[in-house]
């Protein structure tokens, strides 16, 4: 299978083409099958593929399909690689990818467009499948720029909805402006190493002397591009604006894309790029700062919104930037660990959201649930999994990814305990968060009209999916069990090959480390039972002080639930002056007067010409005469009377 | 023997001549008397210019202009004949049915 490793990304696309092309007309019965078919089998695909990558021992699998394009010494080729990086991320993107595709089946039965969302779904998994197994960045720009489109297709899924079609077009356009970034530094990585094939260029790089902290070297340029793109991508600040928004797409969109799999292309990218980044201490300074702070900032915002996916949203944000923060003080594995389990757990979360929302009618604002938990049990259970996977209770996933990545935080050389300080911080938020909607949806008396909204569990094809997540985001963490137990952490180890073994080692470390490390985690689940047990307090004891407490801190309050106002700022910054440009300069000057001017005064100088010559043709034989005459006449002047008359002028004539 | 210069002077006023009724004479019959004219100045410069320049080739060419010319003054004639009988009139101005 390894040597047919296009096979994987390839039946996604044809179920997209299949379903795209011919689908309209079809029972949603055979719209599954092609669906379901061709991504389930490109997951035992990958399966096998990673089985036998692993039997077979090699550090890295990498072969040449064809060759894409060739310039000169350049040669972007179809190239797929596959090391424990890659072998990470295609299990998560093709398993998570099709329970949420099984989901998808119960959760859009009765809605519009059947065909049109799986044909979208199925071509989303082609350019993530491409992106994660491209074998250089040229490829891996093919799926960075193809998971955007099927984003934008997805989120203007309702696109009768101005909401939706207007938070589509913004999710493309803030990505553009990442994208831009990304280009740039990939022109600069083949400046300066003639090749943008991974393998190649990080043979080159590993060598070379980095830059010096604070120094702004060619590395230190370059990494710092490419997480521009990756900040559009994933949504760090101060592109992030775009994912709150996307959650008008379909929920086991927001599942699927805006949490598990898509919007962690960022993350992935600067661990492919690990090398570079370690070159560069000021980029990775900036990505832990970039990281830490998005993680803070949007989980303040999480704490106040009401709409259901809001909150999982500003999640979802505030995650990647621990992802991010991980990157940044050089803790690669953890960054892609919790990348996993964060896949996991908010795949969970958001389709159990979804069953919440079907439950109830499409009510997503949480003011009005209520008292859910009795009534959609399997729901409940599930997602309170997530909750506690999510807020870093213990043996649930999430615990041991984000303890380390706040080990790795807190024992970084830049800026450790700030930043180990407010990624604790963040934590206790996410768990706040995370236990306010649990209560306020699923705990307390039902806030709905009983007799209008008539709540049901739902169908077995949306709670297997949630269940197998429900497992998932249990046992997901376990590799790192034994870290506790001073043996080695698996995870870390799996990934050593690719990020190096430096980071195995201090997770096996010395057993100083290791009380520190356990002391660590002890406070980490402190932290997250703090979390609990205010918001308990408050929605579960006393709900009339979360009233109380929003009106003696209103003008926070109302900041917060405005999102900082980020959106009306760039709306007055950039987007107003550029609407101003655009219509005042850009409309009315360039294009009304200067181009259409130009093309319709040709017209109009076309026009006149004619109107002056047609009164010589006026049908009158003897003005022809006259015309002949002088023409004969203003001949014979040329020939004779012009100065140099008398040498041959025409030739014959002398 | 009179001077080359003479003919052709004698030609272009003759030409002039035919040219100038061409374009600001009504009558068709007129207007034809005076493409022979301008005929026959070109003539006469062709005999002159043959003669000063001692060569036959400009004598033939007269012979074969004189024959169109007996040919166009045959065909013209004939035109100009059928135009007075439809139309009672030789004013050029008047027989304009292909004007747009």
């Amino acid at each position: 299978m390894l040597e047919y490793l296009w096979i994987v990304p390839l039946l996604p696309l044809l179920g997209s083409a299949i379903n795209g092309l011919l689908g309209a007309k079809w029972p949603h019965k055979i719209v599954n099958w092609v669906a379901l078919g061709s991504t389930g089998l490109s997951f035992l695909c990958a399966l096998e593929a990673v089985r036998e990558f692993s039997e077979s021992g090699q550090a890295l699998f990498h072969k040449e399909f064809f060759t894409w394009i060739t310039a000169g010494n350049f040669r972007a080729g179809f190239d797929l690689q596959m090391d424990q990086l890659t072998v990470v991320m295609v299990l998560v993107v093709t398993g998570v990818g099709w329970l949420i595709h099984i989901y998808a089946t119960g959760y859009m039965a009765h809605e519009g467009g059947y065909y049109r969302f799986f044909s979208y779904l199925n071509l989303f998994m082609f350019f993530m499948l491409i992106l994660v197994l491209a074998a250089n960045y040229v490829l891996l720009f093919v799926g960075w720029e193809g998971v955007g489109l099927a984003s934008y297709l997805l989120i203007g899924f309702y696109f009768l909805k101005k909401s939706a079609s207007d938070a589509g077009k913004k999710a493309f356009i803030v990505n553009r402006i990442g994208d831009f970034g990304f280009m740039l530094g990939t022109f600069l990585l083949f400046r300066t190493f003639h090749t943008l094939d991974f393998k190649a260029l990080f043979d080159q790089a590993a060598p070379m002397q980095g830059d010096a902290l604070g120094h702004l070297g060619m590395f230190t340029i370059a990494c710092l591009l490419l997480f521009m793109g990756a900040c559009g991508k994933s949504a760090q600040l101060p592109l992030y604006v775009w994912l709150p928004d996307a959650m008008e797409g379909p929920t086991p969109v927001s599942a699927l894309i805006h949490a598990a799999t898509m919007v962690t292309a960022g993350v992935y990218v600067v661990a492919r790029s690990h090398i570079l980044f370690r070159h560069a201490p000021t980029a990775m300074v900036v990505v832990a700062i970039v990281g830490c702070a998005t993680a803070f900032f949007a989980a303040t915002i999480g704490l106040v919104q009401t709409d259901i996916k809001k909150v999982l949203a500003y999640s979802t944000v505030s995650q990647l930037g621990y992802m991010f923060l991980a990157c940044g003080v050089g803790a690669f594995s953890a960054g892609i660990f919790h990348l996993m389990t964060h896949a996991f757990f908010k795949a969970l979360l958001f389709l159990a959201a979804g069953s919440v929302i079907h439950a109830m009618g499409g009510e997503q604002d949480m003011n009005r649930m209520g008292g859910l938990g009795k009534m959609i049990r399997w729901t409940y259970g599930t997602m309170l999994v997530a909750t506690f996977a999510i807020a870093g209770i213990p043996i649930f996933a999430g615990f041991f990814s984000k303890d380390a990545i706040l080990f790795a935080a807190f024992q970084s050389e830049h800026g450790g305990r700030v930043l180990y300080v407010f990624a604790l911080l963040t934590a206790l938020l996410t768990s706040f968060y995370m236990f306010r909607l649990i209560f306020l949806t699923f705990a307390g008396k039902p806030r709905f009209d009983g007799h209008k909204v008539h709540v049901h569990e739902s169908p077995w094809s949306m709670l297997g999916p949630l269940v197998v997540l429900a497992v998932l985001s249990t046992v997901g963490g376990w590799f790192a069990v034994p870290a506790f137990f001073h043996g080695p952490d698996y995870f870390a180890s799996f990934l050593a090959p690719v990020f190096g073994g430096g980071e195995a080692a201090v997770a096996a470390g010395e057993a100083a480390i290791h009380e520190m490390e356990l002391v660590l985690a002890g406070v980490a689940v402190v932290t997250a039972l703090i979390g609990l047990g205010i918001a308990s307090w408050l929605y579960l004891k006393r709900p009339e002080k979360a009233d109380g407490l929003a009106k003696s801190l209103a003008p926070a309050y109302r900041t917060l639930l405005n999102k900082y106002y980020v959106d009306e700022l760039y709306a007055t910054v950039i987007v107003k002056p550029l609407l101003w440009i655009s219509t005042n300069v850009l409309w009315k000057i360039a294009d009304v007067a200067a181009i259409d001017g130009a093309v319709n005064g040709i017209a109009d100088g076309a026009t006149g010409i004619g109107d002056l010559v047609r009164r010589t043709q006026s049908g009158n034989t003897r003005s022809y005469a006259v015309w002949v005459v002088i023409g004969a006449l203003v001949v014979i002047t040329v020939i004779f009377f012009w100065p140099g008359a008398g040498k041959p002028v025409l030739g014959w004539v002398r | 023997m009179v001077p080359t210069n003479y003919y052709i002077i004698l030609s272009a006023i003759l030409f002039g001549i035919g040219v100038f009724a061409f374009i600001f004479k009504r009558n068709i019959i007129t207007i034809f008397m005076s493409i022979e004219l301008m005929l026959n100045a070109v003539n006469l410069a062709f005999v002159a210019f043959s003669q000063a320049l001692g060569k036959p080739d400009g004598q033939v060419f007269v012979l074969f202009v004189i024959v169109v010319a007996a040919a166009e003054a045959a065909v013209g004639l004939g035109i100009i004949i059928l135009i007075a009988r439809n139309r009672q009139t030789l004013n050029v101005e008047r027989v304009d049915l292909l004007k747009l």
